[in-house]
């Protein structure tokens, strides 16, 4: 299992399929604050959060119980974040996590800004709700479960889906698995 | 005559959202541990593990086995016989799903207008479809269904001479482009015949049949059992890392359709397949 800190600084030793623990703190994200984000970057204007180094977590959590830092809260599909995602990857996003494979121009800015996309287990929101301490929220409270939330993280348990030299473990996992008897159309 | 009163009904309903987003069905869970067993890959078994973990967190701390509490969707099949008093049965759904969804602390994910996007804050209106049958009772069918799976359904309208191997090329072709997106391992139900809804409609109840059943058509059994197995051929996997275990079950529906068509709709729902039942 490898360790990994926020923030990310190398993550040129990592490749798809690893299976790692995060510690630190991660930024929350879905289609609409990503909207606000880009919108931001496009007029020059301050965003909410240090993009450095940053890992942006897509994730819409389930409320709070009373005394519970966060309800469930499992990764969103990020194939919805892909055509907003180059201009965070040009300002220094370092680390990504999410649900589902990544669109070539995504892989490509990955490999030219050096970062790196991890899979959450998708459907494991109360598991992965255990390994969060802390969250508030720094931007966006009128999106509700959209808004951006800062989020303390604690071996929040992930795997490298799309390394930074665009290894995916999607394509090379299914590639691997794939039984040969089945029709080469599909 | 038959009476059931609107309050009853709200509260059978909160209850459902709370058993269905918590508990994950014992067949699914059953389903999930082999699954755990047969998977080739030390990833895919390792993810099912955390699956099952998840389950097993859900159900002790009563929290949602996903922060997708979905859009809930509920088939109703009420007895000709069978009057509802002191309101309207959509409105005791209605009212059932917001009641549970701010006491129990689920995710609101339900927006107004498609276009303008504001979102309800209460998680309704639910998606119901009621259908009059025999008898003096209720059946109310109850699932959150997530869009993770729901963004990945599909439908075909497929000539007929396309017959059986166009509706596994549909299938499976479906099934690849999603992915790891619907988190798999999935369940897989497919409409066939009717018209255009009435093959949706089929797609989205075959989801509620309990793993290890069987359409009673024998041709339809054994294109549920093919069409698993290729399914499973994909490599797909686990999250879709890769793996043997791509989905734990197809279920076929189907009904008579026109001479000139051969609709085709795919709805697919994901491990945390949430979904239950009850007899009022």
């Amino acid at each position: 299992m490898i360790t990994l800190t926020t923030p990310l600084e190398g993550v040129k030793h990592l490749r798809a399929g690893d299976e790692v623990e995060l510690s630190g703190i991660v930024y929350t994200a879905r289609d609409a604050a990503h909207l606000r984000l880009v919108e931001l970057i496009s007029q020059g204007q301050p965003l909410p959060f240090p993009l450095a180094g940053s890992v942006i977590y897509y994730v819409g959590p389930a409320p709070a119980k009373p005394g519970e830092p966060i309800g469930s809260a499992g990764p969103t599909t990020a194939v919805r974040m892909d055509g907003l995602t180059v201009p965070l990857l040009e300002m220094g996003l370092k680390g990504m996590i999410g649900k589902g494979d990544r669109s070539p121009q995504v892989v490509e800015a990955m490999k030219k800004h050096g970062a790196v996309y991890f899979a959450a287990i998708g459907g494991a929101g109360a598991l992965i709700a255990q390994r969060i301490k802390k969250v508030e929220v720094v931007a966006y409270p009128e999106l509700g479960a959209e808004a951006i939330h800062r989020m303390e993280v604690e071996r929040f348990p992930l795997i490298v889906a799309v390394d930074s030299q665009g290894r995916s473990v999607y394509a090379e996992g299914m590639a691997k698995y794939r039984h040969p008897s089945l029709k080469e159309a599909y | 005559m038959r009476v059931i009163e609107y309050s009853h009904l709200v509260t059978h309903v909160k209850e459902m959202c709370l058993e269905a987003n918590c508990i994950l069905p014992k067949d699914i869970n059953d389903a999930l541990e082999r699954a755990q067993q047969q998977e080739e890959s030390p990833l895919g078994q390792s993810v099912l593990g955390s699956v099952l973990e998840n389950a097993h967190i859900a159900k002790t701390k009563t929290m949602p086995l996903c922060q997708d509490t979905g859009l809930v969707v509920v088939f109703a099949d009420v007895g000709q016989d069978v009057h509802i008093s002191g309101g309207l049965l959509t409105d005791a759904i209605n009212e059932g799903v917001r009641q549970a969804y701010k006491d129990y602390y689920f995710r609101k994910s339900v927006v107004a207008d498609p276009i303008e996007r504001e979102n309800t804050k209460d998680n309704t209106p639910a998606v119901v479809h009621v259908s009059l049958v025999e008898g003096d009772q209720l059946r109310l069918l109850l699932a959150p269904k997530g869009f993770g799976s729901e963004n990945m359904s599909a439908l075909r309208m497929l000539k007929p001479a396309q017959g059986i191997a166009g509706i596994k090329d549909f299938v499976v072709e479906t099934v690849i482009k999603a992915g790891g997106n619907p988190c798999p391992p999935i369940i897989v139900g497919v409409g066939i015949g009717g018209t255009m809804e009435k093959a949706a409609l089929m797609a989205k109840r075959a989801l509620f049949r309990p793993i290890g059943s069987q359409n009673p058509k024998n041709h339809l059994a054994r294109l549920e059992e093919e069409l698993l197995e290729l399914v499973n051929k994909t490599g797909i996997g686990p999250q879709g890392f890769g793996g043997t275990q791509t989905a734990l079950a197809v279920f076929v529906d189907s009904y008579p359709t026109h001479i000139a068509g051969l609709p085709v709709a795919i709805n697919i729902n994901c491990h945390a397949a949430r979904h239950v039942e009850v007899i009022i």
